[in-house]
């Protein structure tokens, strides 16, 4: 009897990129109900806004790269790009602005890179980046949670707002969108108060809950529980979130002990903006990521120093997005030297002598 | 003697995999049944084949030798029954490549009559270089699939001082269970076996490493032990865990000590070996057998009735197969060996070699998945058990980049599969890793004889010149001799013409030589 | 007052600096490359003089000195002239058509029924890797030959014929696995 032939092993696990793509968006729905619920209808109709520009994108690009599209369109990662990108922006952003961090995000710092698994730079952060430089006014458009005073709007106003810019009647920017908590901080410190002081203060009290930012505390905390069970469950490296936890704990502290008055306590550090979903979604996409464990935990720590160090000393109010690029960076210079030690080596003998330059002697 | 008390470690990675072991346990080993034909490849085992013995029409009795180990690193083949050999030419092998080697192809005779044998009642009154020696005559290879002269493994040196013997019968592998059966039914031998081994290379101690999904074994070896009261030989059940059978897998699980990467266990005072090749020595000192059959795994979903059976080798594999009822109809796969690390074969119409543990019948007529770029999430390097990063040594053997593959140390990968089997993006990893493996081998062999050739030219450059100086100088003496004697003649006054016939053989000798060399310089030109 | 300072300054530094590098120049100071020895090393030694140069070692020799493209080797292939871009910190280049690579090693053999024992192959082969005598038959010792086919050209009676290189087992080498994604083509 004749058989045909393939190669060892004969066996393999069932997993696929794409489950592993459709679990990690799933974790993400938690977090992304609890942010629906806080600052309104925007984060959903700017997740799909970004999803069906990044299919499109993705589609496009597979065509003129002259690649199936079945398995790359439907591998998932274009969603996830879209979905952290969606996430990340002001939910009242103009649908030009998601579309223009989404084809960016999947156009060039995707596709022109060489498509999944060959992007040096998180694509989404790439996106965000991009918009957030070049549309600050804008990126700024961001609902306050449901605080006392405030109003979320439905969702056909939402979608107005969006698409036409039109604001419902009897509206203005200034009452429907808001600063966000870090960036209240950042500005009212440089107005020389204190964080006790602007955490009282009548107009941006109230933003700020028992820990955290208001209802931020809720979103952070469900990204964090999701991502828990995702490193439980090994599909994501638990080393890079506990390294930027870790690193922004260690700073915070640092700081706020050496003058608790200027400097935010780390609990607001870890529960405002978008730390967890940052640690737990963003900074572990595994393709612009270290690869080996000890690298994966000096990219997490360089993540989180370098979050603290933009939101306390930088020009931007958080910096996720800046803080992940700047290590993605660093990556192949972490991999090459966070080598683990091979079986049987005494240490690690990398970078070798090539044989040819023994001889050569 | 208790397989609890041991302290165990860990090595890094490995997998948990479904054992599927129960299928092929239910029956005690049974005997194959003699096929009409024997093909018997002549290199069944890792180093220099060995020197042919017999010819075509010869009749041959069971265990005769048919060739035998001249170099150091062989193994040397016998007779699996009695018959007559038909033919001795180039037939299909098992092989990963499909391709032909020489076989001595047997037609039997039914009989099945021994040879003469010379069991030894005594073997502790031999020396151990006589008993490797014995060893060595009935062409012991390692029967876990390695197939490495056992009589090599077993004279470390006189500077490694073995300490403990290991028995691997870890048998990590899904399906296979001819070890497992081996324990069961031939703990004795098995005891034996490993006292001879242990007193060869003069250990004190010997483990018998089994994994414990297979606990008929471990109680059988343990009462076999108990029964002759050893008291330096104990069963260590270890976790089963994917591939805690590898050689150093093993020995860092029972000591935690790691084999160095370019050394071998006797390095570090250990010598492992396979239960059945230890059974193999017990077989070939106290009864004389050489090694002429084996026990093999037929199993798998794609086969009727899975069993473990004692196989001859050179049976084809058509029959074993035949014999346990025949193929499912959607059997869609045959590998030789377990699904981790097996290789398929392209056609079962191929012979049992010493080195076949396992013939696995699949039914997955699925098609192969996709594979999708690889999104460097490291569940390879998770998985490797030889702390590899599986991903970079892709990338690099993709690129066929080999010295940068090398320097992420390629040749300390097993090849055990791990990293492919965890591979979201369904990469076939270890083929990447054996194409940069085999193309590295072949550019070393390359090297060589590029090597050798530029020493050959330049010899024949040199002696080109040589000839040529010499040519020139037999040339000056001439003339010298000539106008010598010219001067001569003229100082005789006597002005007698040179002779005509030496002129005219020496101006056809130079116009040879013009010609040659315009002919040389023509022929260049011409490339 | 500050002019003279600056210049002081930059003169010391420059004093210090030239010292520095005079200092490495000697201490670290690199033997005379043999590098017409390392490209002979990278070069399959066939000698078959398919690069228009008589020889391997001519070859090598012309590479060296700038007279000849790293792209003129067809039995080395595309893994010499990458080997070589490499050595001399080259651009690879593709090898052109008259240099195309060999798809698979050969050697010759003689039909010994044919040979008349005329011995001009035996002048011709780079590596003397045919045996035989005048007005005896030839033979070519497979292990030696190169596949230069060199030889072939001097036969009177066309009586040596190429064949591939034998694949065994132990020198069978696996295949880079097929794409069965699309990964991007280098």
């Amino acid at each position: 009897m004749q058989f045909k032939t393939a190669t060892s092993p004969h066996t393999t696990l069932p997993g696929s990129v794409q489950s592993v793509m459709f679990k990690v968006l799933l974790a993400m729905v938690p977090g992304t109900i609890a942010m629906i619920v806080f600052f309104g209808w925007g984060v959903l109709i700017n997740i799909l806004l970004a999803s069906v520009v990044a299919l499109s994108c993705e589609a496009l690009m597979l065509w003129l790269r002259k690649r199936p599209l079945k398995p790359y369109l439907f591998d998932g990662s274009a969603l996830l790009t879209a979905s952290l990108l969606a996430i990340a922006l002001p939910q009242l952003a103009p649908w030009w602005l998601t579309l223009i961090a989404t084809a960016f995000a999947i156009i060039v710092a995707k596709h022109l890179y060489g498509g999944l698994g060959f992007n040096p730079f998180n694509p989404a952060m790439v996106g965000y980046v991009v918009v957030l430089i070049s549309f600050p006014r804008e990126m700024t458009q961001w609902v306050p949670p449901l605080v006392e005073g405030h109003v979320l709007l439905s969702f056909s106003e939402t979608l107005r707002v969006i698409f036409t810019g039109e604001l419902p009647l009897n509206y203005t920017w200034d009452a429907i969108t808001m600063a966000t908590p870090l960036d209240t901080v950042k500005t009212q410190l440089g107005l020389e108060l204190s964080i006790s002081e602007i955490e009282s203060h009548a107009v941006y009290g109230p933003m700020f809950g028992a820990m955290g930012g208001f209802g931020w505390e809720w979103v952070n905390g469900l990204f964090l529980a999701s991502g828990l069970y995702l490193c439980f469950k090994r599909i994501i490296d638990w080393r890079i979130p506990a390294g930027v936890i870790l690193a922004l704990l260690v700073f915070s502290n640092v700081f706020a002990l050496y003058d608790y008055a200027s400097f935010t306590p780390p609990t607001f550090h870890l529960l405002s903006g978008g730390i967890m979903l940052g640690a737990f979604f963003i900074a572990t996409d595994p393709v612009t990521a270290a690869t080996t464990r000890k690298g994966r935990w000096l990219y997490g720590l360089g993540i989180g120093s370098f979050i603290y160090i933009i939101r306390t000393w930088g020009g931007y109010p958080d910096g996720i997005a800046f803080a992940i690029l700047l290590m993605n960076m660093a990556v192949p210079l972490l991999d090459y030297y966070t080598m683990p030690r091979a079986f049987g080596h005494r240490w690690n003998e990398f970078p070798h002598h090539h044989k040819g330059d023994e001889d050569e002697h | 003697m208790s397989n609890t008390s041991h302290h165990l470690w860990h090595f890094h990675g490995g997998l948990k995999l479904p054992g599927h072991k129960a299928m092929s346990t239910g029956s005690p080993v049974a005997r194959a049944t003699l096929p009409a034909q024997l093909v018997v490849p002549v290199q069944q085992h890792i180093g220099e084949p060995g020197k042919l013995l017999v010819e075509v029409g010869e009749r041959v009795l069971k265990g005769q030798m048919l060739s035998q180990a001249d170099e150091y690193v062989s193994a040397a083949i016998h007779a699996p029954t009695s018959g007559t050999i038909s033919a001795i030419e180039e037939r299909p092998i098992p092989h990963p490549s499909g391709l032909s080697a020489l076989c001595v192809v047997i037609e039997t005779d039914g009989e099945d009559q021994w040879i003469e044998l010379a069991p030894l009642q005594h073997p502790r009154a031999k020396s151990p270089t006589e008993l490797r020696q014995l060893i060595r005559q009935a062409g012991i290879v390692g029967l876990g699939g390695a197939t490495f002269p056992t009589a090599v493994k077993v004279n470390p040196g006189p500077r490694a001082k073995i300490d403990t013997l290991v028995i691997n019968g870890a048998e990590c592998e899904p399906y296979i269970s001819c070890d497992d059966m081996q324990m069961r039914e031939q703990a004795d031998q098995l005891i034996s076996g490993c006292q001879l081994i242990q007193y060869m290379v003069s250990a004190r101690h010997c483990q018998i490493a089994i994994e414990d999904n297979k606990p008929e074994a471990i109680a059988a070896v343990e009462a076999q032990i108990k029964a002759e009261g050893l008291s330096t030989i104990e069963v260590v059940a270890i976790p089963t865990l994917y591939p805690t059978g590898g050689e150093k897998q093993l020995i860092k699980v029972l000591t935690n000590r790691e084999v160095p990467s370019d050394g071998l266990p006797s390095d570090i005072g250990i010598l492992v070996q396979n239960v059945a090749t230890a059974v193999a020595v017990h077989r070939a000192i106290y009864l004389g057998e050489p090694l002429i059959s084996r026990i093999v795994t037929v199993t798998g979903e794609g086969v009727a009735q899975p069993q473990n059976l004692q196989v001859l080798i050179g049976t084809p594999m058509a029959e074993l197969i035949a014999q346990c009822g025949g193929y499912h109809k959607d059997a869609a796969r045959l590998i030789m060996g377990g699904p981790m690390m097996g290789f398929s074969l392209r056609t079962d119409e191929l012979p049992v070699t010493k080195g076949c543990n396992c013939l696995l019948v699949e039914n997955s007529a699925e098609q192969l998945p996709t594979t999708m770029p690889c999104i460097r999430c490291s569940a390879c390097a998770e998985a490797c058990p030889a702390q590899l990063l599986p991903q970079q040594m892709y990338w690099h053997a993709s690129s066929k980049n080999f010295d940068l593959v090398q320097d992420y140390h390629l040749f300390d990968c097993i090849e055990c599969g791990c990293c492919s089997y965890v591979c979201p993006s369904q990469i076939p990893l270890v083929q990447y890793f054996r194409f940069a493996k085999t193309e590295i081998w072949n550019q070393e062999r390359d090297r060589q004889k590029s090597d050798h050739a530029r020493i050959r030219h330049d010899f024949r450059q040199q002696r080109l010149e040589r000839e040529k100086k010499e040519r020139e100088e037999k040339l000056r003496k001439k003339k010298e001799m000539l106008e010598k004697k010219k001067q001569q003649e003229a100082e005789q006054g006597d002005s007698a013409p040179a002779d005509p016939k030496k002129a005219a053989i020496e101006a056809a000798m130079k116009r040879v030589q013009q010609k040659k060399a315009a002919q040389q310089t023509d022929s260049n030109d011409e490339q | 007052m500050s002019l003279v300072i600056a210049v002081v300054t930059v003169a010391v530094i420059a004093a210090l600096f030239g010292l520095l590098l005079g200092f490495a120049s000697v201490k670290f100071h690199v033997e005379g490359d043999p590098v017409v020895d390392k490209i002979d090393a990278l070069l399959p030694q066939t000698q078959c003089g398919q690069c228009t140069y008589p020889g391997c070692r001519p070859y090598a020799e012309a590479i060296a000195a700038g007279e000849a493209n790293i792209n003129q080797c067809p039995p080395g292939g595309e893994a010499t002239m990458l080997a070589l871009a490499e050595l001399l910190g080259m651009e690879p280049m593709p090898l052109d058509d008259e240099h195309a690579d060999m798809p698979e090693k050969t050697v010759v053999f003689i039909d010994e029924n044919t040979c008349i024992g005329c011995t001009l192959c035996i002048q011709a082969c780079p590596v003397d890797a045919i045996l035989g005598a005048a007005k005896q038959m030839h033979t070519i010792i497979e292990d030696e030959c190169t596949g230069c086919d060199l030889c072939i050209p001097p036969c009177p009676v066309d009586c040596i014929h190429i064949k591939p290189v034998k694949v065994e087992p132990d020198t069978w080498r696996w295949p880079l696995p097929e794409q069965r994604d699309t990964a991007p083509r280098a």
